[in-house]
């Protein structure tokens, strides 16, 4: 951080750290040291060097790679605002014996952040300009050995501007760990207040307050790591690859989804079901509507990630449920690859937006595992419609709606498959739409009730 | 006076309190046999008297008796069970688990009752309740055969009591001791000339009586024949068929189980009203022409004919019907149906026939299990049963199993004796892609392994693997194997590297073994290659059409579609270029192999993590140093700050180098390189006791064939008690490490190396310095950080890499030796399972 305010020397006072002597402060994360390169009459800069001990970073046992070896030590994040907090804790507070008329004039400061994460190279000066700084924001290049490999998620990031050192202290404190978005923290009370404490003056007029709000408290995570987390590592794929059981559609409006779960809702009190399946619950959105309805007598949500069965779990407060209400739902994992005698004898089953999470290839032993094993009287699918994707106009073309989507349909291949599987296992077939219809391209959700045919 | 006990049963006792019932149980049975009223009334209410107990004393009585016969075990219900509705409890439970009852009755004169408890201080109950009792015995005397008890033993008087012994008799269904070696043969249906045929293609020499008609076959080797049932109807020569199987019966060269139709005829020649139908009019019009002798004789075989039966130490179960794993060796009606009829669903299908469950696909017992009953066009085994009935009576053919050597051997309908109502012949033939089930993978598991003793998965192992096994996995049938983690060497005692030969080395040779070899570990993927000589072979053997599969550590596909297909094809070229075929008299190959570069599967990996920290590194300390720089040209003391960051600055350099390494373009195939280390499996036989050079010198063959793709890995032999040799080891791992390799592998020679203490770890990694700075960080190599990083614990990590190792082993045996797909699957989900543990991933 550099001044030019003559004498910029007096950066020193409002710092509160001597520009002839480098000094050394235990941070939480390692070593903070700050130091100045250049201290002198016309410009001062002071100099923040947050040593972060990689090994020492790493609390009791953990359990990934990331944990190990990550770019924290390099990265101005939530570690390097924390030493900046405690540092500069007198001068964030505008405090300064020496120059009090100082410390509340606007001077003119030049802030540079050599590796800072960002999402998008747009976000820095979404966010600092309404501050009053001009921003400067360099993509860095993923590995210039490779240039087809494009940036990386980093950028330098020069500000520039006239601002009190007060106020650009607790705007950084809270903008770097809001843009790097890092994922090692765990967000308490504490860190509420903290948000609040530091946004005081300038973040409720922020243009950006709410995204600033909701990164800042989003790094939360389990501490916890997912063991599929650890498979995922052993297989060399990103985390993200594997664990991916609760992230939403890219595409599609919300809507849609609502019109959805009234659509499937309205084809099961159709089929007169009172023990019903959601097979591939995910969290428990469609759950909820099929507790509301006094006729479902018995619902059992099944998926096969039990992260997305603990979500719902809690989404649902199955932990406070009268014992009469808790009756009525119960949560299981399962697989819809393998037969499971515990989905028997149920009056109807959901499969909402699932089918198309599995390869083509494994949807035989779907099949048998619903239509064969579990074999219940009626069965409700929904799948995308492809045809429509074109009027997504979020949606590259000939992507699907969500990554994990192995195949997307036309109704016509739709059709092919549930005709297929009616004749195999003696199910008649209703094809209804779901959500506004194209004349030409359909409606953007298929569905179809499979119903058991009446033995002879 | 002997009493006699099928060697399974639910042995009743029934008595008066006082007439020495437990005194009787003691002599006659081990206690644990003995489930006695008073001890479960003093289990729920420390009273052994507590009357008001006996309810709750009951249920758990019952409980345990339920677990006891359900394991198979003969119990002893030792309590006054004078009353019906109590001992009709017992008997339900009895047939619950299709277990005979017995009743011994012990009636003891009323006054040696009363004076037994009087002499008893805890018995203050008084005289009454032992007339009462003895009241209801006598009210329940000459009822007990209709209540349900299959034998009934009355002691009359202490002399009886005191005299009595058990003997046990074995069931009719139990021929364990018949080993065979047998000759299964299907549904015959009156096709004599079809059944003299297969016989003789068995081998079996025809007698003849003087009017020429076969009346028993025999074997020169002593084989003998055992029949599924169905030998009669429909068929032109029903009485042909019996006469020859009731010879061959009677004369010892062969066993019949009984089959519906042998059930309907006996019937219908006893004068009952049945149904005249599904061929059963043609066998009466036949045996019309016959004897009322021959009609007598055939009545009393077909009736004597027992349900199924137990063969060879419980390791072959015969039943028309095929019979699930609870029912082997049981006796009861429910058991007799289910051999006789099948499980029907009460569902009929389009064609008015009863639509059958099907009990193979969950079967999953120990015992092979033959039956026949509904037409195959082709028998095809479902998890260890096979049924044998492929429809001669239809046209089609007329089969027998050769046991134990699993051989088919089938002879033509002569003709279309009988038109079927389904067609027999589907157009597809498919087999059943649900042969799994939920319960052969979740909740806490243990496998027996042959190399590690029996090893455990956890329940929320099992969670995790399910997940990434449903969602990512390529179809099971084509997932054999997946590769066990392995343990790195001893942490080096020296200062300036983590691994070091050295401790590889010194551990082999502590662990008994002299020669190891040290393999070059390519940087690249693990990569498992199963491949088939054509889809046939796929479809014949693993059951999906297709040339093969080539998957990941984790299973899942290792190429989009198509482009596995074109490297599959290209692997097979080389395998049939190098003989191997022929030569392993195999269709299919299953290889463990090394995929290059890295990038090729973890190309997002990188950039998302290793090239990101690199990008980071070298973006931030270059200015840090610039920064230090400027401030010490100041002349302020930054102290050794400067120069520690500015060795970070070239860490951070090297660490860009690293993982540079193990990266280059590829497009589609080009630049794909795969290099094969170890040949796992093949038809019928695995390959852990090839020494490491065999297993290269395949490769080499693979290369040599396709030189493009097929790589070989460079190696050395050590002598680990020469101390040239380990140092000419060292050499080696130094000299490749500095040119940029990952580090090696050392493996004993031998391969699979038992020591005193078990399985020696099958081999472990020697990493170079750089290539673990991906690994432990850009910054682990400053002497601070390596002290710390010594102090890792690998008991874990070996602990786990010999579970997977030997899980793996068991896998592969099992999948060569064609066992059925579930068997295969829960050892290949237990080391997904396993690797959910979590240790140290850096190890």
């Amino acid at each position: 951080m550099t001044t030019t305010h003559r004498p910029a020397t007096d950066l020193g006072f409002l710092l509160h750290k001597h520009p002839g002597r480098a000094q050394s402060f235990p941070a939480p994360s390692g070593t903070a040291h700050v130091f100045y390169p250049r201290a002198d009459e016309a410009a001062c800069t002071a100099a923040l060097l947050l040593e972060v001990d990689p090994v020492g970073l790493v609390r009791g046992r953990a359990s990934s790679l990331t944990q190990y070896v990550n770019d924290r030590p390099y990265v101005a994040g939530s570690l390097l605002a924390v030493a900046l907090g405690s540092v500069f804790r007198t001068a964030m507070n505008g405090r300064c014996d020496a120059r009090p008329e100082l410390a509340a004039t606007a001077i003119p400061l030049r802030v540079e952040v050599p590796a800072l994460g960002s999402p998008d190279a747009a976000l820095p000066a979404a966010l600092f300009e309404p501050l009053g700084w001009a921003v400067d924001s360099t993509a860095v290049p993923l590995d210039p050995a490779e240039p087809s490999w494009g940036d990386s998620r980093y950028v330098t990031l020069v500000l520039t501007g006239e601002l009190r050192l007060a106020d650009a202290l607790k705007q950084l404190y809270v903008l770097l760990p809001v843009l790097d978005g890092s994922k090692h923290y765990w967000i308490d009370q504490d860190e509420v207040d903290k948000l609040l404490r530091a946004g005081e003056g300038w973040l409720a007029a922020h243009p950006e307050r709410e995204l600033i709000t909701r990164r800042y408290l989003g790094r939360s995570r389990p501490l916890a790591r997912s063991a599929l987390e650890r498979l995922a590592e052993a297989d060399d794929v990103p985390e993200e690859a594997l664990d991916n059981a609760l992230d939403g559609p890219v595409a599609a409006p919300p809507s849609l989804a609502g019109q959805r779960r009234a659509a499937v809702l309205a084809a099961l009190k159709g089929s007169g079901a009172r023990r019903v399946l959601d097979l591939g619950c995910g969290e428990g959105a469609l759950l909820r509507d099929l507790v509301r309805e006094p006729s479902f007598t018995e619902v059992l949500g099944v998926d096969v990630s039990s992260r997305a069965l603990a979500v719902a779990e809690r989404r649902l407060h199955l932990d406070t449920l009268s014992d009469r209400a808790r009756e009525r739902i119960a949560l299981r994992q399962s697989s819809l690859t393998y037969a499971d005698a515990e989905l028997a004898g149920y009056d109807a089953a959901v499969l909402m937006e699932v089918v198309e999470h599995l390869e083509e290839d494994r949807l035989p032993a779907l099949e048998q595992a619903v239509f064969e094993a579990a074999r219940p009287g009626a069965v409700v699918v929904t799948t995308p419609n492809s045809e429509y994707n074109v009027l997504f106009e979020s949606l590259a073309p000939n992507a699907f709606r969500h990554p994990d989507h192995r195949f997307e349909w036309t109704r016509a291949q739709f059709r092919e498959w549930a005709g297929g599987v009616g004749s195999r296992y003696g199910y008649a077939i209703v094809h209804l739409p779901v959500g506004p219809e194209d004349p030409a391209l359909g409606s953007p959700t298929q569905l179809a009730v499979f119903t058991r045919k009446q033995e002879a | 006076m002997e009493l006699a006990i099928p060697d399974l049963s639910l042995v009743v006792l029934i008595g008066a309190s006082g007439s020495g019932k437990s005194t009787f149980a003691a002599r006659h049975f081990r206690p644990t046999q003995v489930l006695s009223s008073d001890f479960f009334r003093g289990l729920v209410a420390d009273d052994e008297n507590d009357q008001s107990a006996s309810g709750d004393a009951f249920d758990v009585l019952h409980h345990v008796a339920g677990k006891r016969l359900a394991a198979g075990r003969v119990t002893v219900i030792d309590a006054t069970n004078v009353q019906q509705h109590v001992r009709a409890r017992l008997v339900a439970l009895a047939r619950e688990h299709n277990v005979l009852p017995v009743a011994v009755v012990l009636d003891l004169p009323e006054d040696v009752c009363v004076a037994r408890n009087a002499a008893r201080p805890d018995r203050d109950f008084g005289a009454h309740v032992v007339l009462r009792h003895q009241a209801d015995l006598r009210k329940s005397l000459r009822h007990l055969k209709k209540e349900g008890f299959r034998k009934v033993h009355v002691l009359r008087g202490q002399s009886e009591v005191d005299a009595a012994t058990f003997t046990y008799e074995r069931m009719l269904n139990d021929l364990r001791h018949e080993t065979g070696p047998f000759d299964v043969v299907g549904d015959v249906h009156g096709c004599r000339a079809e059944l003299e045929e297969l016989l003789g293609e068995l081998g079996y020499a025809i007698t003849r009586d003087a009017e020429g008609r076969a009346v028993d076959a025999a074997h020169p080797e002593g084989r003998r024949a055992a029949f599924v049932g169905d030998l009669v109807d429909r068929g032109p020569d029903t009485p042909g068929v019996l006469r020859l199987v009731m010879g061959m019966v009677r004369s010892g060269h062969a066993f019949a189980v009984s089959g519906n139709h042998e059930h309907k005829l006996v019937q219908a020649l006893r004068g009952k009203k049945v149904t005249v139908a599904h061929g059963l009019g043609e066998s009466l019009a036949q045996l019309a022409g016959e004897s009322e002798e021959f009609r007598r004789d055939v009545e009393a075989f077909c009736y004597d004919l027992v349900s199924h039966y137990v063969l060879d130490g419980g390791a072959l179960v015969l039943a028309h019907a095929g019979l699930p794993e609870n029912f082997h060796g049981r006796a009861s009606g429910r058991v007799r149906s289910f051999a006789l009829y099948g499980d029907t669903t009460g569902e009929t299908d389009e064609f008015g026939l009863p639509v059958r469950y099907p009990w193979a696909n969950d079967y999953r017992g120990k015992a092979m299990v033959l039956y026949g009953h509904t037409p195959v066009p082709k028998a095809e085994w479902v998890n260890g049963t096979l049924c044998l009935d492929t429809g001669v009576v239809f046209g089609g053919e007329l089969t027998a199993l050769r046991y134990p050597e699993k051989e088919l051997v089938s002879v033509a309908a002569h003709q279309v004796w009988y038109e079927p109502v389904r067609p027999l012949v589907d157009a597809a033939p498919t087999r059943d892609a649900r042969v799994l089930n939920l319960g052969d993978v979740t909740g806490n598991r243990s496998i027996e392994t042959a190399h590690h003793g029996r090893i455990s998965v956890r329940a929320e192992q099992s969670a995790a693997a399910l997940e990434v096994m449903s969602r990512f996995a390529i179809d099971p049938r084509w997932l054999a194997y997946l590769p066990p983690t392995m343990a790195p060497t001893a942490t080096s005692a020296r200062d300036d590297v983590l691994e070091h030969p050295a401790e590889a080395f010194a551990g082999f040779r502590g662990a008994g073994v002299g020669q190891v070899l040290c393999e070059e570990k390519h940087m690249g993927s693990r990569a498992v290659v199963l491949v088939c000589r054509d889809p046939g072979v796929g479809l014949a053997r693993f059951g999906v059409e297709g040339g093969g599969a080539v998957h990941t550590r984790t299973g899942r596909a290792f190429f989009p579609d198509g482009l596995g297909e074109a490297f599959l094809d290209r692997v097979r070229a080389a395998v049939t270029a190098a003989g191997l075929w022929a030569e392993l008299d195999t269709g299919w190959l299953l290889l463990d192999a090394e995929l290059l570069p890295w990038s090729a599967k973890a190309g997002g990996l990188i950039r998302e993590h290793f090239a990101s920290i690199g990008a980071a590194a070298n973006t931030a300390l270059p200015q840090a140093v610039d920064a230090l720089t400027a401030a010490a040209a100041r002349g302020i003391d930054v102290g050794d700050l400067l120069a520690r960051t500015t060795a970070r600055a070239a860490n951070g350099v090297a660490y860009r180098e690293a993982y540079r390494r193990y990266v280059w373009d590829t497009d589609g195939l080009a630049g794909i390189r795969l290099a094969p280390f170890q040949l796992l499996a093949s038809e019928g036989r695995t390959f852990e006791d090839r020494d490491h050079q065999w297993h290269l010198g395949i490769a080499a063959r693979l290369r040599d064939a396709d030189p493009d793709l097929i790589t070989v890995t460079r190696n050395l032999l050590v002598d680990t008690g020469d101390e040239r040799s380990v140092a000419a080891g060292t050499g080696w791992w130094e000299d490749l490490t500095a040119a940029g390799g990952e580090g090696m592998v050392v493996k004993p020679l031998a391969n699979l190396v038992r020591g005193p203490r078990g399985l020696v770890q099958p081999g472990v990694k020697v990493r170079g310095r750089e290539y673990l700075r991906i690994i432990y960080g850009p910054d682990y190599t400053e002497t601070a950080n390596l002290d710390r990083l010594r102090k890792r614990s690998l008991g874990g990590k070996r602990s786990l890499a010999l579970r997977e190792y030997a899980l793996g082993l068991e896998g592969l045996r099992r999948v060569a030796a064609g066992d059925p797909l579930w068997r295969v699957h829960e050892c290949v989900f237990a080391v997904l399972a396993l690797e959910s543990e979590p240790v140290d991933p850096r190890l």
